[in-house]
């Protein structure tokens, strides 16, 4: 396997509070490859946005990153200065948002943000950096781009400012993309197109992208991987083919039961029974344990650790034994 | 655009249409202006001949009419104390009322949207606390105390400045009168626009801090962190100016105040504005200059409602309705 582009070991969040540490995040570890597409899937609260924030360095306080480290490339981020840190951010990595409408500066044309954007990074002239503005919109399919970049963020719809929104994030080329559930915002039919775009032009230029999202069928339509994440810890991690058709964890089998399929139509979804612990509330063991069908003695006692099951795919999960053999 | 202009002037000569109303009651109700008028050796018939010549039993309606025109004209009467035209006593006095309300206007604006940035930014900073703290004791104080403190540690104790009037002035060709350009009129301006604005900067500060709080947590700011802008391009490019729109409203709002009640702070420095002209009218039941107060008070509150309301436009883009709604 080639060296990853972005590398996650042992990530721990932590959020202090009166009634004691809360752990958002609890030893999560992955890699995303250069040009790869990592989905990351799990209920509200899994970690998931906790995850890309703590890559870009904006964990809100008073959360901070307990342990663990963040490698972008030869470059471990997770411990660079502020301003270090936000020469990384826009430049090396780019990020967008969930909601469109909200994301951009009410204030100024699309126009001033972006040239903003790019001349914080990049050598360009007032006409460079506009020249360049233009043709990123064009490229986001924003039509008409050189006339619309005059215009405020209250002229476009929420589709097109999501477009806006990943050409701010793709400004100033960054090698690697957070999604933070860039499409839950809009419409349905929409989705797909901005799905889309952010994909071409991310593949286009050989960038990463981590695309957070619960939307299962995103992930199966767009991802090369997919990692499970559940109250804070990696469930599964895997291929996105293997982990949709063969789950190696009940939680990800539970997620792909409650996806509607036109072929099997069922006369009722499977759901998982019960809710996700509280991250002040999560039982020893396993933290799955009380909602899982296929629990055994030691899921309560023990908690699994991420182990391979098949090339490039591991899960957390006492069913599947060292030799990475499932029992289930 | 121009509609729009055009109904708040519309509703601005409503208000003071209203003003004008209370106004005139001044005249009917506050005592008998007959009385006020003529020796105590006067005849009945005498008083009765003057009533009429007057217009005093003339038709509400039509006495109305009459005095909202003559306001129109800037004609109020002549003052029962001083015998000269209202309106001429008025002027030669406002000059020194707006100069200090906008001295003490302009300095709780700048040092309020300073000290409102700085707590925002430096939240738990020893400075920011100490600032808050001293804050309090000016929305607390009341202006009179805060006047005679003053004037006890500075000109009392210290001596460094006048307790008292506006030292020097000099008369402009257009006949105003300003304290400006002279050493003495400079230095007596200081200790009143303290008092008179100090109220008015605290309140300007915790409203600064507030909005600005607020901004920080929007979407659009963490966008812009994302995209690695610097932090006084954050601060200052993208999270000010969305403040302003309630600044604006306030501190038009205050403005007016100031003018209004400069009353008190003018009596306590004998400064000799309409504040004090106002105060002594009062005394001896002066309604001719009374009511020309009153209307004057409204005017400058509505003319500054106004020019707020113009204001948004210039810093609200998406006020602007010229360009027509969301386009697709």
């Amino acid at each position: 396997m080639t060296k990853p582009l972005l590398s996650v070991r042992d990530l721990v969040v932590e959020f202090p509070t009166r009634r004691g540490t809360l752990r958002a995040l609890d030893g999560v570890s992955f890699d995303i490859a250069p040009g790869e597409v990592l989905g990351m899937v799990g209920e509200s609260g899994a970690g998931k946005s906790i995850t890309g924030a703590a890559i870009i360095g904006l964990i809100e306080p008073p959360g901070r990153i307990a342990s663990g480290e963040v490698w972008l490339g030869d470059t471990r981020i997770d411990q660079l200065s502020p301003e270090a840190m936000r020469r990384v951010r826009g430049r090396r990595i780019g990020m967008v948002f969930q909601d469109p409408l909200t994301s951009l500066n009410p204030l100024y044309t699309i126009a001033r943000q972006l040239t903003e954007t790019i001349r914080t990074h990049m050598d360009a002239s007032e006409g460079e950096a506009r020249a360049r503005a233009i043709a990123l919109l064009d490229r986001v399919g924003i039509p008409a781009a050189a006339r619309r970049i005059d215009d405020y963020p209250h002229h476009f719809s929420g589709g097109m400012r999501q477009r806006v929104v990943i050409a701010l994030a793709l400004a100033a080329e960054p090698e690697l993309v957070i999604a933070d559930e860039p499409t839950t915002a809009l419409d349905v039919s929409v989705q797909a197109q901005i799905i889309d775009v952010l994909k071409e032009i991310c593949a286009e230029r050989g960038a990463s992208v981590m695309l957070i999202t619960h939307d299962m069928g995103v992930i199966a339509e767009t991802a090369d991987r997919v990692a499970v994440l559940y109250a804070g810890r990696m469930a599964e991690i895997g291929p996105v083919r293997d982990v949709i058709l063969q789950p190696r964890h009940p939680y990800t089998a539970g997620l792909m039961g409650s996806i509607p399929t036109l072929e099997h139509a069922a006369d009722r979804l499977v759901q998982i029974p019960g809710a996700m612990p509280r991250l002040d509330a999560i039982p020893a063991g396993c933290a799955f344990n009380p909602r899982c069908t296929q629990v055994m003695d030691r899921c309560l006692r023990d908690r699994p650790a991420l182990r391979p099951v098949a090339p490039h795919h591991a899960s957390a999960c006492w069913l599947v034994d060292d030799k990475g053999a499932h029992h289930g | 655009m121009l509609a729009y202009i055009i109904r708040r002037i519309v509703q601005s000569v409503l208000v003071m249409l209203a003003v004008a109303l209370v106004s005139f009651a001044l005249f009917r109700y506050v005592g008998d202006p007959i009385y006020a008028m003529v020796g105590q050796e006067t005849s009945l018939e005498d008083r009765a001949a003057l009533r009429d010549s007057l217009g005093l039993n003339d038709p509400f309606v039509v006495q109305f009419a009459r005095f909202v025109g003559n306001a129109v004209q800037g004609e109020f009467g002549i003052s029962y104390r001083l015998q000269q035209p209202v309106m001429e006593l008025i002027l030669s006095r406002l000059p020194a009322t707006l100069e200090l309300a906008l001295i003490s206007g302009m300095a709780a604006f700048v040092f309020g949207v300073a000290a409102g940035v700085y707590t925002a930014l430096r939240r738990r900073g020893a400075l920011s606390t100490a600032i808050m703290t001293v804050s309090l004791i000016g929305v607390s104080l009341p202006t009179f105390l805060i006047g005679v403190l003053l004037i006890w540690v500075f000109a009392v104790e210290l001596q460094w400045l006048p307790s008292f009037g506006r030292g020097d002035t000099v008369t402009l060709p257009w006949g105003w009168e300003t304290g400006f350009l002279t050493q003495s009129g400079r230095a007596s301006l200081i200790l009143p626009a303290i008092t008179l604005g100090l109220y008015q900067m605290t309140l300007i500060m915790r409203l600064v801090r507030a909005e600005m709080l607020e901004v920080l947590r929007t979407d659009y700011i963490k966008f812009a962190r994302a995209r690695g802008l610097s932090n006084r391009a954050v601060h200052f490019g993208h999270a000010l100016k969305n403040t302003m729109v309630p600044v604006i409203t306030i501190t038009g709002l205050q403005l007016g105040s100031i003018i209004a009640f400069a009353i008190i702070t003018e009596t306590v420095f004998q400064w000799p504005g309409v504040g004090a002209l106002f105060i002594n009218s009062v005394r001896v039941v002066d309604v001719p200059v009374m009511s020309a107060y009153l209307v004057l008070i409204a005017l400058i509150f509505v003319v500054i409602n106004l020019i707020v309301d113009l204001l948004y436009y210039a810093v609200d883009p998406r006020l602007r309705v010229e360009r027509g709604g969301v386009r697709h």
